[in-house]
């Protein structure tokens, strides 16, 4: 629904030289006003030319120059005025378009909060109906608040302890993480679906990966809370492939062909399912491995300062004159 | 009202009490000037009061809405005639006393001033956006005034962390820091959403109720895990 039929409002945003014209033809009535200006410029821009044509001919049977340059100071007055007014239309015309970017993305958040719990819960059950395209929401209010989610989880597991939390740096690599992931992978899928012929649009796949953070979600937040890691693992497996499951039988309906089928999602289940694990581990080393360099005094178990090389070398000395003393 | 019961009472108008007017049928209304046709007098005149006049009549007006920010009725005051004074003040004094660290120390102690700054404005931008496209008929400003004057509760409950936290830093006082946070934090967002959600339509209320509960969940959780160096 949502992609196509914005087309055209868009071209006709594309103001090009003759600012004047778009004005005229676009449907909001806020424009009105410029309209009059429109209508005045039109005359002006008459009556210019008419006092041209009156003053060239005025011009040879009097004298010349004094009025030349009354006409020419004439000229330079509307011409200034006429600049002036140019440039304030493509001010206002630059900002209503600014303003009509906003009105774009309308369409996208009209929705109605029992579709929004609908739609969640049905991006963890797959779908089992392949041979026909499955239809897709085109909505961006669902995927944006759980991005949004996700950030303030990743932000929530790390929890208040002994040692001190420099929450500075987590808040900007949190952000940049999950909307780098929404956004990058998005493109990336869209990017492969376009030469696999798959039949989705960009709106469409974001709102579709958006929805499969559902499961991520869910899976941080039962896990920051009870630290146990084989429980993460049964959760990484049921409902992140849960999730991964419904958006691959999305991709599969609508693409036509056994191999890129298989490379289309492909891609996206291990994407997928390797962000999860990031987020569980990696991200956490992350963490850990700041807020080790910025604990001083507190030496954690694995050290990250250089060790002296002559304790290092004489204990391999010893463990291997050990060893040697036994085979012996 | 009072002019009306002085021209029925007697004096110049009693003539015109026989008119069309019995008297046991109550004249009501107000007869009052408009307020707007004195506007453009006002403004012109403000150039001449004292400094002290124009000051001390913008930190009532922004009094004012600290009052109602803590006692949220549901009243348009806040929403008539919006500044972003109140905000910047309460923004600036958070980010202030969220700073921590001394700056001698290699690392700092938390968020820059920036960082909170930018966190708070942009969280306040995005949520407004978000009203206006799931059809809100609040203004842009108007929105931002709200989302910041109800940010009073969290920078109280931050002063309030910092005076438990000069006293003691163990467990108790973790506790008792939990405590005072999530209340304000319940209280912000209780405020904001008597005055956002009835500007959208009556279904879609939760919808915008939801980014505003995040935002403030995450500068509760900045105010939480806040620890002086």
């Amino acid at each position: 629904m949502a992609g196509a039929e914005w087309g055209g409002f868009e071209d006709n945003l594309q103001g090009g030289g003759s600012a004047v014209i778009d004005m005229e033809n676009m449907d909001d009535t806020s424009g009105s006003s410029f309209e009059d200006m429109g209508e005045m410029h039109q005359r002006m821009k008459e009556e210019e030319e008419e006092d041209v044509d009156a003053e060239a001919a005025a011009v040879d049977e009097e004298d010349g120059e004094f009025l030349g340059m009354k006409g020419f100071k004439g000229q330079l007055g509307r011409q200034v005025a006429d600049q002036m007014w140019q440039a304030g239309k493509r001010q206002a015309s630059k900002a209503f378009s600014l303003y009509a970017n906003i009105d774009i993305l309308r369409p996208y958040f009209d929705v109605e909060p029992i579709q929004v719990r609908n739609r969640l819960l049905e991006s963890m059950i797959p779908m089992k109906m392949i041979n026909f395209p499955q239809k897709i929401a085109g909505e961006l209010y669902g995927p944006l608040m759980l991005v949004f989610t996700l950030v303030a989880i990743l932000l929530h597991g790390m929890k208040t302890s002994d040692t001190i939390i420099r929450e500075g740096t987590l808040m900007g690599t949190a952000i940049g993480t999950c909307f780098g992931y929404w956004l990058g992978v998005s493109s990336f899928i869209y990017f492969l679906a376009y030469l696999c012929n798959a039949q989705i649009t960009m709106v469409q796949m974001l709102s579709l990966l958006g929805y499969g953070l559902f499961g991520h979600c869910i899976t941080l937040f039962v896990t920051y809370n009870i630290h146990f890691h084989s429980l993460f693992y049964i959760f990484w497996l049921v409902i992140g492939g849960l999730s991964t499951l419904r958006m691959v039988a999305v991709l599969v309906s609508r693409t036509v062909g056994h191999t890129q089928r298989l490379i289309l999602c492909g891609t996206l289940a291990a994407l997928h399912m390797l962000f999860l694990l990031y987020l569980h581990f990696a991200y956490h080393k992350v963490v850990e491995g700041i807020l080790d360099t910025l604990e001083g005094p507190n030496v954690p178990p694995f050290q990250r300062v250089a060790r002296d090389i002559p304790v290092v070398a004489s204990a391999v000395l010893n463990t291997t004159a050990k060893a040697i003393a036994l085979t012996l | 009202m009072a002019e009306a019961e002085e021209s029925r009472a007697g004096g110049v108008f009693a003539g015109l009490s026989d008119v069309s007017i019995s008297e046991d049928i109550p004249v009501e209304g107000e007869i009052t000037v408009p307020v707007g046709s004195h506007s453009p007098d006002e403004d012109y005149s403000t150039l001449d009061e004292p400094v002290k006049d124009t000051i001390m009549r913008d930190l009532k007006a922004v009094g004012k809405k600290f009052v109602h920010v803590m006692y949220p009725k549901k009243s348009s005051a806040l929403l008539r005639d919006w500044d972003l004074w109140g905000p910047l003040v309460l923004c600036v004094s958070l980010a202030l006393m969220l700073q921590g660290g001394s700056a001698d120390s290699k690392e700092d102690g938390g968020p820059q001033f920036a960082e909170v700054f930018v966190i708070i404005w942009f969280g306040a931008v995005v949520i407004t956006l978000n009203s206006k496209l799931l059809g809100g008929t609040i203004s842009f400003f108007q929105s931002l005034c709200v989302l910041g004057y109800c940010v009073l509760p969290l920078t109280v409950a931050m002063l309030v962390c910092r005076l438990v936290l000069l006293a003691s830093s163990g467990t108790v006082s973790f506790i008792v820091r939990l405590v005072v946070v999530m209340a304000m934090f319940g209280w912000s967002t209780l405020a904001s959403t008597a005055f956002l959600a009835d500007s959208q339509p009556p279904n879609r209320k939760a919808l915008v109720v939801y980014p505003i509960f995040l935002f403030y969940f995450i500068i509760s959780w900045m105010i939480l895990t806040f620890t002086p160096q």
